[in-house]
């Protein structure tokens, strides 16, 4: 434990250093950290509580190979009738692999006559998106699909 | 200055489900990215958004990183009056903007 | 992330291949023209579609508050000589880059924007792929939408056209690629998971997704070059106005797009 902590620092020094030499040119690179399936689960568990989670109802419309990781069109569903006894509470989106594994809450009603939500997503990989939707009586159900992300051909570091 | 653009029918039948859509300027700065000499660029996005029809609530939305930049958000709702909509976003350093559209419901 | 070896030999086996073959650098006939948007997925060309939902447009309704608003010295706004820019401005992106007397060469629209604001409001002018004046050129270019492009029909800007054809003809850089082995002799054809479009500017400023916002055809020009390892001209530098002029040359007769979204 003490050997691998003394060369991550060292390690780290001997960056920072390598840096200050280099000067500091502001180009922004991307260097993620990975995400873990373990912290999938617990951002799931976090919505979700010990509740069971069931498959179906739901439906992720993701373009199996997209064109940008940086903004992939999702659109997710829930096949429901929306009325004031029957209706759709929240859906809550998940990723695999970017840093982070949430990807955003929505929050809907009965008033909303249909629960359906678009929006444009970051993909730091191939990965797998997770979507699970609370209905009004606190059952859960959810979804997934796999996704294809390529990375742009040509890289550019300056504007 | 323009900051946001809305989608909402100028008119609608009561009862009717008609969908809204959103989209914001922002830049969306993950708090992921690193300078070459390695410093954080820090996290700058916006994390909610709220949509009112006539002051009452229809549907709201907590936003994290992994949300594109330039925001784009669509949802449905039923018009059941005429009157408002009115859409708020916030988000880090103070960020707060808000928009509004009119609807004619018969 | 971003595997610059992988690329490099990617782009090396492409090089190779169009080393082996002879240089069969001929345009593109009439017939066989696409805009970039054909080569997108369903998905981007929806994003395109709505203008409700075409992040370009942002830029545009700024540009529209920027036409308004008295600048410098002089205290004027674009519409103070241009008046409604939906009448005075329609069409004329597809008429750029465009011939300008007192220069002598080529401008693009971007110049000619600050031109206008040095010469007629006496204002500072924009910097390139400032927020500002990318939203104004994107309003203009907006007028321009459905127009067919038609620049080269002034005969001041011929050898300017040929200048630009010989830089998109010319091989350069670490790969020792020409625009032209890509983009006319290997269109259609995939670079690394992307498309290799034919290289048509109708679109532009464009929102790319790759850049999370809009940007200029001169940004686009710079990190095609820079992507070939070879290195790249400054902003405004007259070699990219020309290739720029080339580029629009060689799509004449295509409908303008901007604000466009790509890839």
């Amino acid at each position: 434990m003490r050997k691998s902590k003394h060369t991550s620092r060292r390690q780290f020094l001997g960056l920072a250093g390598g840096a200050a030499v280099l000067g500091g040119v502001p180009i922004v690179t991307v260097r993620p950290v990975e995400a873990t399936p373990a912290m999938l689960a617990a951002a799931i568990r976090n919505v979700v509580g010990e509740a069971p989670v069931r498959i179906g109802k739901v439906k992720l419309d993701v373009p199996p190979l997209v064109e940008n990781g940086n903004t992939v069109p999702m659109t997710v569903s829930v096949q429901n009738p929306m009325t004031a006894n029957d209706y759709v509470k929240s859906i809550h989106v998940f990723n695999e692999k970017n840093p982070q594994p949430n990807v955003g809450n929505f929050y809907l009603g009965p008033h909303a006559g249909r629960a359906q939500i678009s929006t444009r997503i970051r993909l730091a990989d191939s990965q797998k998106i997770v979507a699970i939707a609370r209905l009004s009586d606190d059952s859960f159900w959810s979804t997934s699909v796999d996704v294809v992300v390529t990375l742009a051909a040509c890289t550019e570091e300056v504007i | 200055m323009a900051s946001a653009l809305i989608n909402v029918p100028k008119r609608a039948k009561r009862g009717e489900i008609i969908e809204i859509k959103t989209l914001m300027s922002h830049i969306m700065e993950t708090g992921y990215r690193h300078t070459a000499t390695g410093e954080v660029v820090p996290r700058d996005i916006i994390t909610s958004f709220v949509c009112r029809y006539n002051g009452v609530e229809i549907f709201h939305a907590d936003l994290f990183p992994a949300i594109a930049a330039n925001p784009f958000i669509t949802f449905f709702t039923v018009a059941t009056e005429s009157g408002k909509f009115d859409f708020e976003w916030i988000g880090d350093k103070g960020f707060a903007e808000t928009a509004s559209a009119s609807i004619l419901v018969e | 992330m971003r595997s610059a070896p992988t690329i490099a030999v990617a782009l090396l086996l492409i090089a190779a291949d169009i080393a082996a073959s002879p240089l069969s650098a001929t345009e593109i006939p009439q017939a066989q023209r696409r805009s970039g948007y054909s080569f997108m997925t369903p998905d981007t060309q929806a994003i395109q579609d709505d203008d409700t939902a075409n992040p370009g447009m942002l830029w545009v309704l700024d540009g529209e508050a920027l036409w308004k608003s008295k600048v410098g010295a002089a205290g004027k706004a674009c519409a103070d000589c241009h008046d409604d820019a939906r009448v005075s401005m329609k069409d004329v992106a597809a008429h750029y880059p465009a011939f300008d007397k007192t220069l002598g060469r080529p401008v693009n629209l971007e110049q000619r924007i600050d031109l206008c604001r040095v010469q007629h409001q006496q204002a500072t002018p924009l910097a390139y792929e400032s927020r500002d004046l990318l939203a104004l050129t994107a309003f203009v270019a907006q007028q321009s939408r459905g127009a067919a492009i038609s620049t080269d029909v002034d005969p001041q800007l011929e050898p300017f056209v040929a200048r630009g054809r010989e830089l998109f003809m010319q091989r350069q850089g670490q790969l020792n690629l020409g625009c032209t082995n890509c983009h006319d002799d290997n269109w259609d054809k995939r670079l690394a998971g992307s498309a290799i479009t034919q290289a048509h500017p109708t679109g532009y400023p464009l929102y790319r997704l790759e850049w999370q916002s809009l940007g200029s055809l001169q940004r686009r020009l710079r990190s095609c070059i820079s992507g070939i390892r070879a290195q790249t001209y400054d902003y405004g530098a007259p070699e990219l106005v020309e290739l720029e002029l080339y580029l629009m040359s060689r799509a004449r007769g295509m409908p303008m797009e901007a604000p466009a979204v790509r890839p």
